[in-house]
């Protein structure tokens, strides 16, 4: 790890203000990524600033019967928080089938989402990596792709963002709360993280030194039927190669009200299709539907060799995960 | 130059940490992980160091009362925390229970992932979440035991826990 300095911001616009006065500044909170990365040497900020005080630890009922998760709230007590396993327990799954529970305990609700890849070449300094070091090629697209994406991928970069929690709060239409040196917006999920195109050392269109305040939920309206399928090479304790967050409302005779199906694992953000859960409205909850809406889901899907599977595997965990949803208590 | 500046600029602040109820300060560089902090500053090495990576839960210790990795954090964050490291479960020569309990079902081969199974395992059973072997085993995934002694060191926590050492999924 290269040499650090670092400073503990007392309130957001002294955290800001500590990060704008260095391009070499990262902001900190759980660190659970970020350290790691620096003890690899791919990222070498010259200064932290520590985000954990300044005033964003809390969960609060909004006035619309949403719901803000403050961003220094550490993942373990969001998806244990009693508000979210009630209202928002697609939320609550994704977050709890997402690393260990020691990594949960440190991890932040902000640093999450602001997870870098996982993808091999991105961490092993000796190849060339685009998104490390722009310009320098991808070693993923010729070399071992097994982990990679299927979806939006550009002849730049083929990485997936690694995040579960990503992949609910953009089923659950969530926003993204920042603040930087002109104030603050607001950021919907959708447009939060981006495809790689020519720019993958980009992950997000954070602006210079914007730091994540808070993530505001909608009101909860897939309470009831819901489903996050992970499929990965061990039962806990690993990335996805493929994620499914699925809710649905249906009416008395189980036709579809509303859809909202989340991919995570194939693509560079989390990937959804509004045209795809179109075609489920009003249509009778059956896997043939399902399956309609998992082919236009995946139409565009492109295997880079080891990869292929993960089309296939995509295409039956949609299906799935859509199942699990209309009878959600055939799956505990 | 900013970056300069940062880059050339000597910052040893000093700490302080409460280990196993005894308070220490110490001068630790900002780039110093609480794991190194315990281990070559206070020479508590019970903690061990496996990936250094957050990866294998060797470096688990409790910090203000939850588990973390110790590895994945930097001691200057932990400023003011209370930690408690596998030399702090015993009352003197009186074991923790789940101590006793690794011993009783041979829940340990090398015995280097032990310390941090030990403080996860109290970290789990402090948050209260797991009721079955299932929940147990996945809500201890982040520990590895390279000797693969999960069905005794999972049977020393049931036995602990009152949980019924039956019917695990993973």
């Amino acid at each position: 790890m290269n040499r650090i300095t670092y400073s503990k911001a007392t309130d957001v616009r002294d955290a800001i203000q500590e990060h704008s006065k260095t391009d070499k500044a990262q902001y900190i909170a759980g660190g659970t990524n970020l350290l790691d990365l620096m003890k690899v040497n791919v990222m070498r900020p010259a200064h932290l600033v520590d985000i954990n005080k300044i005033g964003f630890d809390f969960i609060e009922q909004e006035a619309d019967g949403g719901l803000r998760l403050g961003a220094s709230v550490t993942n373990a007590d969001t998806a244990y928080h009693q508000h979210v396993q009630q209202h928002y327990p697609l939320l609550a799954e994704a977050m709890l089938s997402a690393a260990s529970a020691q990594l949960r305990n440190m991890a932040t609700n902000g640093g999450n989402i602001m997870q870098r890849t996982r993808c091999y070449y991105f961490y092993d300094t000796s190849t060339a990596c685009n998104k490390r070091e722009p310009g320098s090629g991808c070693s993923a697209i010729n070399g071992y792709n097994r982990m990679h994406a299927i979806l939006g991928t550009s002849a730049d970069c083929i990485a997936v963002h690694p995040s579960d929690m990503a992949v609910a709060l953009r089923a659950l239409d969530a926003v993204v709360c920042v603040e930087g040196p002109s104030g603050k917006r607001e950021i919907p999920m959708e447009a939060f993280h981006r495809l790689p195109e020519d720019k993958p050392d980009q992950d997000n269109t954070l602006a210079a030194d914007e730091v994540i305040t808070s993530i505001k939920l909608p009101p909860s309206k897939y309470a009831k039927h819901y489903s996050y399928l992970k499929l990965r090479d061990r039962p806990s304790y690993a990335f996805a190669l493929v994620s499914v967050a699925a809710a649905l409302n249906l009416d008395e005779q189980q036709h579809v009200l509303e859809a909202s199906i989340a991919l995570g694992g194939v693509a560079h953000k989390p990937w959804r299709m509004p045209e795809a859960e179109a075609l489920l409205i009003g249509k009778p909850a059956t896997a043939a539907n399902f399956r309609m809406a998992a082919d236009m889901l995946l139409s565009t899907a492109q295997g880079y060799g080891h990869n292929n599977f993960k089309i296939e595997l995509a295409r039956r965990a949609i299906v799935r995960a859509l199942e699990q949803a209309v009878n959600k208590q055939a799956t505990l | 130059m900013e970056t300069e500046k940062y880059n050339n600029t000597p910052q040893e602040p000093t700490i302080s940490l409460t280990v196993n109820g005894q308070m220490h300060t110490l001068k630790v560089e900002p780039w110093v992980s609480l794991l190194d902090a315990l281990r070559d500053h206070l020479q508590l090495t019970g903690t061990k160091k496996g990936c250094d990576h957050g990866q294998c839960g060797a470096c688990t210790v409790l910090v203000d009362g939850k588990r973390i990795n110790a590895c994945m954090t930097l001691a200057i964050m932990r400023d003011g925390a209370e930690i408690t490291t596998v030399e702090g479960l015993s009352q003197g020569q009186d074991l923790h229970p789940l101590q006793q309990a690794f011993i009783d079902h041979d829940a340990f081969q090398c015995g280097y992932c032990t310390p941090g199974q030990l403080c996860s395992a109290i970290g789990l059973m402090q948050e209260g979440k797991a009721k079955t072997l299932a929940e147990v085993q996945d809500l201890m995934s982040g520990n590895i035991c390279r000797c693969a002694a999960y069905s005794n060191i999972n049977a020393a926590i049931c036995e602990v826990m009152g949980i019924e050492n039956r019917g695990g999924s993973l």
